[in-house]
């Protein structure tokens, strides 16, 4: 057959020299290899104690952001939820209080925000949904746990720490 | 033989059986941190500094784990065969001279067991003796894999036996002797009579056979078939759970240290090392040969290294390559390696003599 392209290559069958067949040229060769990776450099790292740096865009954690005054920016709205294609955040909405104004930014705040570990599939939509940039995938890897409870992230995990006056 | 020489002799086994053990129990640290390194890994780290805690940690598992008999099989020869293969394993160190006498004053301590006139015969024996534990085990599991694994072991080992007593019977006509602790000796120092004094360098061929057959007779890799995890599930300690698997492992080990010992005296000069006399003129008969005693660990330690080394580089054989090996070409290689020691024995007793 005319070949189509230049790249056919016919591989003629020799019978294996001596050397070939007493196997040791090759074995020193493999040992030679192994050898040398037993002095480079390891390519894994001590993961808990060490981590790698992730990548700009990566998308770990939620953590529900505070404004230049420390209030809370969240609104309760729901678009997050509602954007939310695994179904993992869950609120409950309430009023703000007189004398509550450096706590929440808007009139109307979520007293109860979770949002379920198992379910979350860190796609980033409820991010892009937000009208008041108040959640952010920033944070690190979820950490593991022993109960299917304790991966239900409440406001007392996701909420950013105060900010120092 | 005086009360306190059968003390010595008490500890000595003690400390020989103790050695060994650690050493086997270290090896599979070692064995997990070498297969790292080689594969640019860390290898275990958790337990200890640098893991080194980890084989108690694994001796520890394997004590709890539950104990399993299968109920078909034969109860008796089930626990026979792991007692079999440690107890085999452990008993060939009796023979192996770790050091030259030490002399105190009127006492001579020897540095070995026992050394009978016939420690290689001894050696082959016992090793011989070992494949009898994967046997019977192998056969009480009642289980195809186990039954496959054992009689390729079985097999293996009558094989590589043939080639390995005819690699050893060019080593004894060098030699002319078959204690161990002669054989050490004709070796001192690493000059002597216009040639290097260990046998490696003067049975170069003897010594590769011997140490492909000491691969094939402990099992490891390249040569591994009776456990062979991809074809056999776990070849003859499929069935076995708990610390009688962890002897059948640990048998394995301590053959690897054993095996070690056997070549390191028998072609690498066992205890001696270059300028021992000047070193032993120079810190006494006592320190001397103690200072023996380390370089043939370190002889050893450099096998076992070597053993892993080559168990995670080559891939393992398939089951008629390891026995066109073994019966086309070791044996063949053994016999011509005998007849031309033979020639050159004669011409040297001849002419240059």
């Amino acid at each position: 057959m005319e070949p189509l392209s230049n790249k056919r290559k016919v591989l003629e069958v020799k019978p294996l020299t001596l050397a070939e067949r007493s196997y040791l040229p090759a074995i020193i060769k493999g040992m030679a290899i192994t050898i040398k990776h037993f002095f480079k450099k390891d390519v894994t790292i001590r993961y808990p104690e060490q981590k790698r740096e992730f990548s700009e865009n990566f998308r770990g954690l939620h953590s529900l952001k505070r404004d230049e005054n420390g209030a809370e920016r969240c609104t309760a709205c729901g678009l997050c939820a509602l954007s939310c294609p695994a179904e993992a955040i869950t609120m409950t909405a309430a009023e703000r209080q007189k004398g509550e104004e450096n706590l929440y930014r808007e009139e109307k705040y979520a007293a109860v925000y979770e949002i379920n570990m198992l379910r979350c599939i860190f796609c980033g939509l409820c991010e892009e949904a937000c009208p008041k940039e108040a959640i952010y995938l920033d944070g690190d890897i979820v950490p593991s746990d022993m109960l299917r409870k304790d991966f239900i992230y409440g406001k007392d995990k996701l909420v950013e720490a105060p900010l120092n006056q | 033989m005086g009360t306190a020489d059968l003390i010595i002799k008490l500890v000595l086994v003690v400390v020989i059986f103790a050695i060994s053990l650690v050493v086997a129990m270290y090896s599979t640290y070692a064995e997990r941190k070498v297969a790292a390194f080689l594969q640019d890994r860390v290898g275990p780290n958790r337990a200890g500094p640098f893991g080194i805690l980890q084989p108690l940690a694994d001796g520890a598992k394997m004590f709890m784990k539950e104990e399993i008999i299968p109920t078909r099989s034969s109860g008796l020869l089930f626990i026979v065969g792991p007692s079999l293969a440690i107890m085999t394993a452990c008993i060939g160190s009796a023979v192996i001279p770790w050091g030259q006498k030490i002399v105190t004053g009127s006492h001579v301590i020897d540095l070995q067991v026992t050394d009978i006139n016939v420690g290689i015969l001894y050696i082959f024996g016992v090793v011989s003796l070992g494949v009898y534990g994967i046997m019977i085990g192998g056969w009480a599991s009642n289980n195809k894999y186990s039954l496959l694994g054992a009689i390729r072991a079985a097999s293996q080992n009558i094989s590589y036996e043939i080639s390995m007593g005819l690699s050893i019977i060019a080593l004894l006509m060098v030699s002319g002797t078959l204690s161990l602790r002669e054989i050490a000796e004709n070796q001192h120092g690493f000059w002597q009579h216009g040639w290097f004094s260990w046998y490696v360098f003067k049975q170069p061929l003897g010594f590769l056979l011997f140490i492909v057959c000491a691969f094939a007779e402990t099992n490891r890799s390249p040569f591994d078939l009776p456990e062979c995890e991809t074809e056999l599930v776990g070849g003859y300690h499929t069935e076995y759970s708990s610390m009688k698997l962890g002897f059948y492992l640990f048998a394995e080990y301590i053959n690897m240290f054993i095996s070690s010992a056997v070549m390191a005296t028998l072609y690498w000069g066992g205890y001696n090392y270059p300028g021992m006399d000047w070193v032993t003129a120079h810190v006494g008969p006592v320190i001397g040969p103690l200072v023996g005693v380390v370089v043939l660990f370190v002889k050893v330690f450099a096998f076992i290294f070597f053993f892993m080394w080559v168990r995670w580089t080559i891939p393992r054989f398939r089951y008629d390559q390891l026995m066109d090996l073994g019966w086309k070409i070791l044996i063949p290689l053994a016999i011509t390696n005998i007849v031309l020691t033979g020639a050159w024995v004669t011409v040297y007793d001849k002419f240059f003599k």
